[in-house]
């Protein structure tokens, strides 16, 4: 083998999320309310626009959640010997961005470097200058002028590419489509896509051209440029965000392993049995969520960092202790916020406890974990949705802050929070270095952003009280 | 009244004492002191002696719980957990990293909090309810529509990109004011300017998304439609009726972060340099100073129990129907 696979555990943790979500989706197939109250989600443009953008960005994630040791040249025949460093998937697809590195910043379309130099020229004199970039518009020769005409030509490239390439999946959708209703391809194809099946497969597919048009000319542009320039060690901007996603999404979507079980026992035990035990657990959560959220989150992770530190030992490399303090920074978010949604299941058992059918399984002589089970726990489950959904934007937004604080991620690990915060440092400079704080700040927009709109849509379609 | 306002007192004391066994908990047996003093004297190369004297001159010297080597009442006193935690309820927070005495350094740092988040709480509020009020005025409208769609992205995009982008905009490119800094005299305004509107918009989008629901909850009401089958003006219905039934649910919802005002906020106030509680707080968590970061811990948690009184006196105050 050429390889040894390397299973991180947040990667476990993030395909365990994927298989649970799968898992649910086919129960949500399979029960008739369920799947009326999700074809809601399907059927509104704005929902699935935003979950198809979602989607995207788990993708991205998932296939930077594989990760392996690549296998060194051997010294002598026998044992294979692996590297340290461990790479995903998604290094072997950005190989090009990962390892065309410059010496230090550079603006997006560069050819030259953003500090001054001193060159020795042919001639043994010494000049002053910037320097001319190893990767970046190196083809161009000494026609640094054409980077505007020469990016122009390639993003059309790109565009026309981007287009073929939406017109053979629309083609393919709306054959599918056609196929499964058992229409002949030209019925389907005139009211143009519109939802005939109650879903807004329309919505998808302009969120698909949206981001052909977008991706498949950086793609094409990176080859020659560095996109979004280069950071401070002379990294692409570009391969930081990509790699930012998957930091991003672990930090929004793990904490609800531990939010959830933690609120669902605690709620529903509090609200159906109430006295003692609701007491006790009403106790613990006021106890919890009067101290402020971030110096708790702070104090934990100092904490954990101790622990980290005074243990080198426990770690075969430095991915692993970033990973660990990761995991450990989704558990302390988890610990902390699971007490709002406690309190909101506490309530909503507290009322079903009293409706008739509760009454009715009770005389019926079911047990008291069956009505909960049974009973309680499907009902209570919208709540759930909602706040998991609605949670994932604030997590993700609150990681940029936390990394600011000195309590975020590792600071070896790329994430939106560390890029900010690397690059916020450099904003004094003349002329600014304002590449990678925007990218930075731009797809975190964009992914809490669709994440905000398919909350109001899940919202919209789960809460009781919306008309 | 009284009566019920000394038992809620009363009760928010077990809530403070499981707060500082949390904090004890957290910041001693987690990490015994041994690793914090390894911590602050660098990992490698430290010798137990160094590790001793460290305690000693801290007081981590002593036992958790039960000091057997004392006499008299100094049993339970000389423990760490007297000294360190049951002190800070008396006021007693002791000495951070530098020296300094923390009440103090809390104290005098109260000030320039205030003169950020009271402007900022104050401001954000009445606008926010503004915007909310024209938003649910012209419901179902492109107005209102837009206005969502505008709220949605304002709160997509992160705090910290206010704070720079403002910081960027208004103080480095137009040079209208100091990008950071503060001074005690009055001329302190010019400090204050734009960490209150950048606090003021960066909060806009969320909460005027969220009081607008609630106004829409309230127009939907059975005395709005009396009020006009009456014959009453869609303006006076809204000013008289709406906004001030909608009134009972924001006020309350919002007197709990009133003494928490105090904290300040951790964000502006380092990005600003302004040396408020919440800098001192962002300072110490850089520096691993754990006794700050402990008292600050605890002093947050007073001041939210506190507001959690308010907020239900708040009730009783604007809402007739409460009684206690």
């Amino acid at each position: 083998m050429n390889f040894q696979i390397v299973l991180l555990w947040s990667d476990a943790l993030l395909w365990l999320l994927l298989v649970s979500v799968l898992g649910f989706a086919g129960l949500v197939l399979r029960s008739e309310p369920l799947r009326a109250a999700w074809g809601k989600i399907g059927a509104s443009r704005k929902g699935m626009a935003a979950a198809t953008l979602l989607v995207v960005f788990v993708l991205i994630a998932l296939l930077d959640s594989l990760h392996y040791r690549p296998r060194l040249p051997d010294m002598a025949e026998g044992r294979p010997v692996y590297g340290v460093e461990v790479y995903s998937l998604l290094d072997v697809v950005l190989t090009q961005a990962r390892t065309r590195l410059e010496k230090t910043y550079s603006a997006p379309f560069a050819t030259r470097l953003y500090a001054k130099e001193n060159i020795e020229q042919a001639d043994g004199r010494r000049v002053r200058d910037y320097p001319r970039l190893k990767h970046g518009g190196t083809h161009l020769g000494d026609a640094e002028d054409g980077v505007a005409a020469d990016a122009f030509v390639t993003a059309l490239k790109g565009w026309a590419l981007a287009l073929a390439l939406w017109i053979l999946l629309a083609a393919a959708l709306t054959a599918a489509l056609a196929w499964r209703r058992g229409m002949t391809v030209r019925d389907s194809w005139r009211p143009p896509w519109r939802c005939r099946d109650g879903l807004a497969w329309d919505a998808v597919l302009w969120t698909l051209a949206l981001i052909l048009l977008l991706a498949v000319p950086l793609a094409l542009l990176s080859a020659d440029y560095h996109v979004f320039g280069t950071d401070k060690v002379g990294q692409s901007v570009l391969y930081q965000v990509l790699k930012s996603v998957r930091t991003a999404l672990v930090i929004g979507l793990v904490p609800t392993l531990v939010t959830l079980p933690l609120a669902l026992l605690f709620g529903l035990l509090a609200g159906y049995f109430g006295g003692w035990l609701d007491d006790v657990i009403q106790y613990l959560y006021t106890v919890l969520s009067s101290i402020p959220g971030v110096l708790l989150i702070a104090a934990a992770v100092l904490m954990i960092q101790v622990v980290i530190d005074t243990h080198p030992d426990w770690f075969a490399s430095a991915v692993e202790r970033a990973d660990l303090r990761l995991l450990a920074l989704c558990f302390i978010l988890g610990l902390t916020s699971w007490t709002g949604l406690c309190r909101l299941l506490r309530g909503e058992a507290m009322k079903l406890r009293e409706l008739d059918y509760v009454q009715a399984a009770r005389a019926f002589g079911v047990g008291h974990t069956g009505i909960l089970t049974r009973h309680v726990l499907p009902n209570v489950m919208h709540i759930v949705i909602i706040s998991v959904v609605m949670g994932f934007s604030s997590l993700v937004l609150s990681e940029a802050v936390l990394s600011y604080v000195g309590v975020g991620v590792d600071p070896n690990m790329t994430s939106f929070g560390t890029m900010i915060n690397n690059a916020r440092l450099e904003l004094g400079r003349e002329p600014v270095v304002w590449w990678s704080l925007l990218a930075a700040m731009a797809s975190m927009f964009i992914l809490v952003l669709a994440a905000n709109l398919f909350a109001d849509v899940v919202r919209d379609a789960f809460d009781p009280r919306t008309v | 009244m009284s009566a019920w306002f000394f038992r809620r007192c009363l009760y928010a004391i077990p809530i403070l004492i499981g707060v500082n066994l949390l904090t004890f908990v957290l910041f001693f047996v987690v990490n015994t002191p041994d690793d914090m003093a390894r911590m602050q004297l660098g990992v490698k190369r430290v010798t137990p002696e160094a590790i001793q004297k460290w305690k000693a001159e801290r007081g981590y010297d002593l036992p958790y719980f039960w000091n057997g080597d004392a006499q008299g009442h100094q049993v339970i006193s000389k423990t760490i957990f007297f000294q360190k935690s049951v002190r800070m309820f008396v006021g007693d927070f002791g000495r951070g990293e530098d020296g300094r005495d923390i009440l103090r350094e809390i104290s005098n740092r109260m000030g320039p909090s205030l003169a950020i988040a009271l402007p900022t709480f104050i401001l954000g509020l009445l606008v926010t309810i503004v915007c909310a009020l024209t938003l649910a005025f012209f419901r179902a409208t492109s107005l209102d529509f837009w206005g969502v769609v505008l709220c949605v992205g304002m709160m997509s995009i992160s705090a910290l990109f206010y704070i720079i982008g403002g910081q960027y905009l208004v103080s480095k490119t137009l040079r209208l004011v100091p990008i950071s800094g503060y001074s005690e005299t009055l001329d302190a305004w010019r400090f204050l300017v734009l960490p209150v509107v950048i606090g003021v918009i960066s909060g806009l989008g969320a909460s005027t998304r969220w009081y607008r629901t609630i106004f829409l909850e309230e127009v939907g009401k059975d005395y709005v439609r009396t009020a006009r089958a009456k014959g009453l003006p869609e303006t006076v219905v809204f000013y008289r009726h709406v906004l001030r039934n909608a009134m009972i649910p924001i006020l309350t919802g919002v007197v709990v972060v009133i003494p928490s005002l105090f904290m300040g906020s951790l964000l502006t106030e380092s990005f600003f340099g302004i040396p408020g509680l919440g800098s001192y707080t962002i300072d110490a968590i850089h520096a691993q100073d754990f006794a700050v970061v402990r008292s600050m811990v605890f002093i947050g948690s007073v001041l939210y129990i506190v507001g959690l009184i308010l907020t239900d006196l708040s009730y009783t105050l604007v809402d007739p129907r409460i009684r206690l």
